[in-house]
């Protein structure tokens, strides 16, 4: 097991290596001055070329990256030109924001998705069975942003159930006690429970519609795979032995279904990374995909070599936590490695 | 005499399908009945009906089949009425069931120890305590070694004849009354076969169960089973005793499957039906052309092949074996032999023993460690695969395949893969001449020309064997290795392919190296016979003497472990 | 499970355009779904190829005094913020993305089919190049990478099409891969190397028309993936740019009206998105049914 950590890790290395390469040169790329940005728009041109002989960007391209490459190494992510602020300190606090998002969303679809999947599998050819997959082949068909500006319209503008799309706390609202970034978790353990709701009910649409958004991909991979082993010779063995329903479907089946399904959820993931930056348009959400969007418009390098790093990193991770729960359900990964 | 009552009366059983293509009825009409403590083997071909006739009785059959007429009385119980409820009791509990393929029908995720104790307390066989010591001493009964260490064992950790035990251990756990054994020992090495029907025949006995043992293996079923059922078609054809059935069939169609049985004692031709035209022509061949042993055609001279072992390091540190193995395995470990012109030599061994790797070196399709492979006075050994299919020579050695279905393109219409050779390497022709020799030969493989342009899946096995083999001769190679050709198609297609493929060496004049692990089947068709192990020759030489008077001890063990039913007079 | 030896049929046509019509439509009368979703993607390339020319406005034209009407008689999806009528505007953005579609899925299957067939079958140096090519492009979220590439080299149709083709190689190289691997030492290939058929020539004519039914059916799925890309970039600000009629970048100028419930600005054109979408996943599904059976999702 630890051997196949350290292997997986040893292989994620070219990957974030060729991350950090091409990130560098994506952004050097860019069409915009930063410097001229930073100056301001009544700047002189001595003033422009001073920041940019402060900023480095004089320099020849491969010294750039070696610059850049070092303050990595020391954990300098650089400054944002934009908000002034290191880009370090951003990515701490807008990165909770977003990761609230994604969890909730992805909790709320997989609370749905593979219940339904299964009992799709199980009934072939009944009516769940027809709506899981319309709903899988739906749910792929649907623009995110989409989804969003329509539960908007429908809950906030019609039904007035939702409050409006601006962000995570309503002005009257202050944040809780930063402790892990998660207002639903702070609020809890600073026993806020007004606050609690507040938080929620803006949480609700944009988890809602992200929800949505993996439910199809899930639904339908828990479908195909549980139809493929209902139908495998260990199953039929089960059942041969007469072993109860609820055994065979959950503790053999499930557990063996389960395999591709966690293999689908980085990729799933992976999806949400992107989704966020859509969603977080719509709803307003000072999440970690707005702050990038941002920075990409107004060509600021040094926010989106740390975004992109730190997306590159956690995905990574993310990975690595898939094949960690792959080894534990299958010990073939195990033991064989 | 009494007539107790049979613990299990299937009566006029009809299981009819609904499929893509309408209504199929796989059985009809079928009469079983089995008495307590009796051994019932039901023999069929493909297409017989004999599995789904069990899968009838326990229910187990697919979606869409159902059980339209007929009822299935179990020690006076309707099977074919119970409610769902009811059965899912009595499986596992009265009646278990083992199939083909153990591997794959275990939890591969799921420890094995605890897939019995899932059935004992499924039936509530056991105080929850003294589950996992049940567990070992079924595991024990079925005779696995260090039983409890094994407990906790997973599938993909046993070998293939202790997968198999473990299921039966799953299947006798709760002692049911009756064991349907569907296909249990197709797939494993017949030394393991032997084993495992062995065994089932010793537990059965010893707690007076009844079995049912459904095959295609006559023999096997002659041997171990009191009574036969024979069914074709969906029906049966016959039922007796075993020693009935095979000194004396009554049904044409027994009688047909009995010939067909490769045996000691029987020829060639006798495999085929007695009005079979084609057994006469092979009387006139015989006498004609007599393998004429000229010079040798391949000389292998201490062949090897060495792999090397995956993932050493920090792996030893999790290995649960305390003794550190070699860094290469060696699949073929230094072997010798000949192959002679006209001569057709048999390459035997169970699985493992190296005899596939030799021949796919020998085909030049991957290449060889060390040693050195002369075909017709050339070195071909020390050419590389990539060169060899660009050679004159690649057309001399040709090979014909164990799948019929995967050594076909799905893509390519029959003609097409027969004229692929040609195309290839054959001299420049125009289609119509390619087509006319396609046709040529689809006659001499006895393909019906109107064959020719469909599409493997439209062909049934037998006719796949024989575009396979027209392929394989389409430049009249000098050598054909034939790697487990018949071993995919039912006994009496194998007759008939058995038969071609000796008419064929004899009229063209080729030399055969004939890779199986069926010592009856190359009985039947080669002068010679090597006997592989582990990657070594354990004993070679002419047929006769090595399977009349084998001297190595394993190839008696193997000789001995072919079923052979013992009806004395 | 049940081993059913039917009965050869005798006497079917066994081969060529006649029984794969008969096939295709046994499968659609069996499958009226799939019917649709064909019958929906005519609809769409007829709106791609002769939309412009039958809608009754001009799209780029506008008319301030008749901004922000719902829907009615005049104009069937109403008129946006800058009177443009939303029906004309939606009807020609079709071709559009119909057009970023095709071209990236192209592209795509170039790229990484190719490369993924002859990473599985010829293994080596060249699984493993393309391999970490294709874990180098998935360590970015795609989307962000799409992003990342349109913002760098300019927001122009090439670019999203490059950027989409980019973003779904390693998918498509991944599936090409596994369907070569599965299919390397099969038993025909080994058969082809034995009448005398070179590697590169068993790749081609082998085994690449054994796994094109299954590119097929990843085409049409990815055709779905890339106009939701496009018009993803779009709606961000990164795709095409104002006043072009393209779904996506309609939708973004219609947000900011949802909440003051003009609803139609943005509903028709990200109706049409999930339409199209819609038909070409159902498209791939019911091919994916005629081309393998088993595989039924």
């Amino acid at each position: 097991m630890l051997r196949m950590i350290c292997k997986r890790m040893l292989i994620a290395v070219p990957s974030l290596i060729g991350v950090v390469i091409i990130t560098f040169l994506l952004t050097r790329a860019l069409p915009g001055d930063p410097a001229a940005y930073f100056a301001g728009p009544a700047a002189t041109k001595e003033a422009i070329e001073q920041i940019r002989t402060k900023l480095g960007l004089d320099q020849p391209l491969y010294r750039q990256f070696v610059r850049y490459v070092s303050d990595l190494a020391r954990g300098d992510l650089g400054n944002s030109l934009t908000t002034g602020q290191p880009v370090g300190y951003e990515i701490r606090t807008r990165l909770p924001a977003s990761a609230e998002l994604t969890l909730l969303g992805l909790l709320l679809s997989m609370l749905i998705a593979v219940p339904l999947g299964i009992l799709a599998a199980t009934r072939p050819n009944s009516l769940i069975d027809h709506a899981c997959r319309v709903i899988a082949t739906a749910g792929v068909s649907l623009p995110v942003f989409f989804t969003g500006l329509i539960l908007v319209y429908v809950f906030y503008y019609l039904l007035g159930w939702a409050p409006p799309p601006l962000g995570r706390l309503d002005v009257f609202f202050s944040p809780p006690p930063h402790i892990t970034g998660f207002y639903l978790v702070d609020s809890m353990i600073a026993g806020d429970g007004e606050l609690f709701l507040a938080s929620l009910k803006q949480l609700i649409l944009p988890a809602l519609t992200l929800g949505i958004f993996s439910l199809a991909p899930i639904a339908r991979m828990t479908r195909a795979s549980m139809l493929a082993v209902l139908a495998s010779d260990f199953v039929r063995t089960a059942r041969a032995s007469g072993l109860a329903p609820f055994t065979v479907v959950i503790t053999y089946a499930f557990r063996n279904a389960m395999l591709p399904v966690v293999t689908t959820l980085g990729m799933v993931f992976s999806f949400l990374l992107g989704a966020n930056v859509l969603v977080e348009k719509v709803f307003a959400w000072p999440g970690i995909g707005s702050f990038a969007v941002e920075a990409l418009i107004a060509s600021d390098f040094a926010p989106l070599q740390g975004f992109v790093l730190t997306m590159a990193v956690m995905y990574v991770a993310l990975n690595l936590m898939i094949d960690i729960l792959y080894g534990a359900i299958d010990p073939r990964v195990r033991i064989e490695a | 005499m009494v007539e107790a009552v049979p613990l299990l009366d299937v009566r006029d059983l009809t299981v009819e399908f609904s499929t893509r293509r309408g209504v199929v009825r796989a059985v009809e009409r079928v009469d079983v009945s089995i008495a307590k403590g009796e051994t019932v083997g039901i023999v069929g071909e493909s297409g017989s009906g004999k599995s789904v006739t069990s899968y009838a009785v326990m229910r187990i059959l697919d979606r869409a089949g159902k059980i339209v007429e007929g009822a299935v009385h179990f020690t006076g119980l309707d099977l074919s009425a119970a409610s769902e409820d009811e059965m899912r009791d009595l499986r596992g509990r009265e009646i278990s069931m083992i199939f083909q393929n153990p591997r794959a029908a275990l939890n591969p995720i799921r420890k094995v120890g605890r897939q019995i104790e899932d059935v004992l307390k499924q039936h509530a066989q056991v105080d929850s305590a003294a589950l996992a010591d049940k567990a070992v001493e079924m595991l024990d009964q079925v005779r696995i070694a260090r039983p409890r260490e094994r407990y906790h064992s997973y599938p993909f950790e046993l070998s293939g004849g202790m997968c198999q035990r473990v299921v039966i251990a799953l299947a006798l756990a709760c002692r049911p009354q009756l064991l349907i054994a569907d296909e249990p020992t197709t797939g494993l090495d017949v030394t393991t076969q032997k084993a495992v029907m062995d065994l089932i025949v010793e537990l059965t006995r010893q707690r007076g169960m009844s079995t049912i043992l459904i095959t295609h293996d006559l023999g096997l079923a002659a041997t171990y089973c009191d009574r036969l059922v024979v069914m074709e078609k969906g029906r049966v054809v016959e039922t007796a005793s075993s020693r009935e059935i095979f000194i004396a069939p009554a049904h044409p169609y027994t009688r047909k499957l009995m010939r067909a049985t490769p045996r000691p004692g029987a020829s060639l031709r006798d495999l085929l039906p007695e009005d079979n035209p084609a057994a006469a022509r092979m009387a006139d061949l015989e006498v004609a052309t007599n393998g004429k042993a000229g010079m040798p055609l391949l000389v292998v001279d201490k062949l090897v092949k060495e792999y090397p072992r995956k993932g050493r390091g920090l792996g030893s540190f999790f290995q649960r074996k305390p003794t550190p193995e070699p860094d290469t395995f060696r699949a073929v470990d230094g072997i010798s032999f000949a192959v002679n012109r006209g001569e057709s030599v048999g390459l035997v061994g169970e699985s493992g023993c190296g005899k596939s790797t030799t021949s796919t070196m020998i085909m030049r399709l991957i290449e060889m460690t060390e040693g050195v492979i002369t075909f017709d006075g050339e070195d071909i050994g020390a050419i590389s695969p990539q060169r060899f299919a660009r050679l004159p020579l690649r057309k001399r050695i040709q090979m014909v395949f164990q799948d019929p279905t995967d050594s076909l393109n799905p893509r390519f219409t029959a003609v097409r893969a027969i004229a692929d050779p040609i195309l290839r390497l054959g001299d420049a022709m125009e289609r119509k001449a390619v087509r006319a020799r396609c046709e040529a030969l689809a006659r001499q493989v006895g393909l019906p020309v109107d064959l020719l342009d469909r599409f493997p899946h439209q062909l049934s096995g037998g006719q796949k064997a024989r575009v396979g083999i027209a392929r394989a001769i389409a430049l009249n190679p000098d050598l054909i290795v034939l790697d487990e050709p018949t071993a995919a198609l039912d006994v009496s297609v194998q007759a008939v392919v058995l038969n071609l493929l000796q008419e064929l060496k004899q009229s063209l004049g080729m030399s055969y190296l004939f890779v199986s692990h069926d010592l009856n089947v190359v009985r039947l068709l080669c002068d010679r016979v090597i006997v592989m192990r582990a990657g070594r020759i354990v004993e070679q030489g002419p047929t006769e003497h090595v399977l009349v008077s084998p001297q190595a001890q394993y190839t008696r063990d193997l000789i001995a472990a072919i079923p052979h039913p013992r009806f004395g007079r | 499970m049940t081993n059913l030896a039917l009965p050869r049929e005798d006497g079917a046509p066994s081969s060529g355009l006649g029984a794969a019509l008969r096939h295709a439509r046994y499968i659609l009368r069996d499958n009226a779904v799939t019917g649709f979703a064909f019958a929906l993607f005519v609809l769409i390339v007829l709106a791609a190829l002769f939309g412009p020319y039958l809608v009754p406005y001009d799209p780029l034209a506008s008319d301030t005094a008749a901004a922000l009407k719902p829907p009615s008689l005049a104009h069937w999806f109403g008129t946006d913020q800058l009177g443009r009528d939303v029906f004309s505007r939606v009807i020609v953005a079709t071709r559009l993305d119909f057009l970023i579609a095709v071209t990236s899925v192209a592209l795509v299957f170039f790229m990484g089919g190719l490369a993924g067939v002859a990473a599985g079958f010829f293994g080596g140096w060249t699984d493993r190049i393309v391999g970490r090519v294709a874990d180098t492009v998935m360590a970015f979220p795609l989307f962000v990478l799409a992003m990342g590439i349109v913002a760098a080299l300019g927001n122009t149709v090439q670019n999203i099409i490059l950027a989409t083709a980019i973003v779904n190689f390693p998918l498509y190289a991944r599936v090409a891969r596994a369907e070569a691997n599965v299919r390397r030492e099969a038993g025909f290939v080994q058969a082809a190397r034995l009448s005398g058929n070179g590697e590169v020539r068993i790749l081609l004519g082998q085994i690449l028309p054994n796994i094109m039914p299954i590119m097929v059916v990843q085409m049409s799925l990815t055709m779905g993936y890339a106009i939701l890309n496009a018009a993803g970039l779009s709606f961000i600000g990164l795709g095409v740019r104002p006043p072009t009629a393209e779904w996506g970048i309609m939708v973004a100028e219609g947000a900011a009206f949802m909440v003051s419930g003009e609803w139609w600005i943005a509903f028709f054109p990200g109706a049409a998105l999930m339409i199209a979408v819609f038909c070409f996943n159902l498209l791939g599904d019911g091919l994916r049914d005629i081309v393998d059976p088993q595989r039924r999702t």
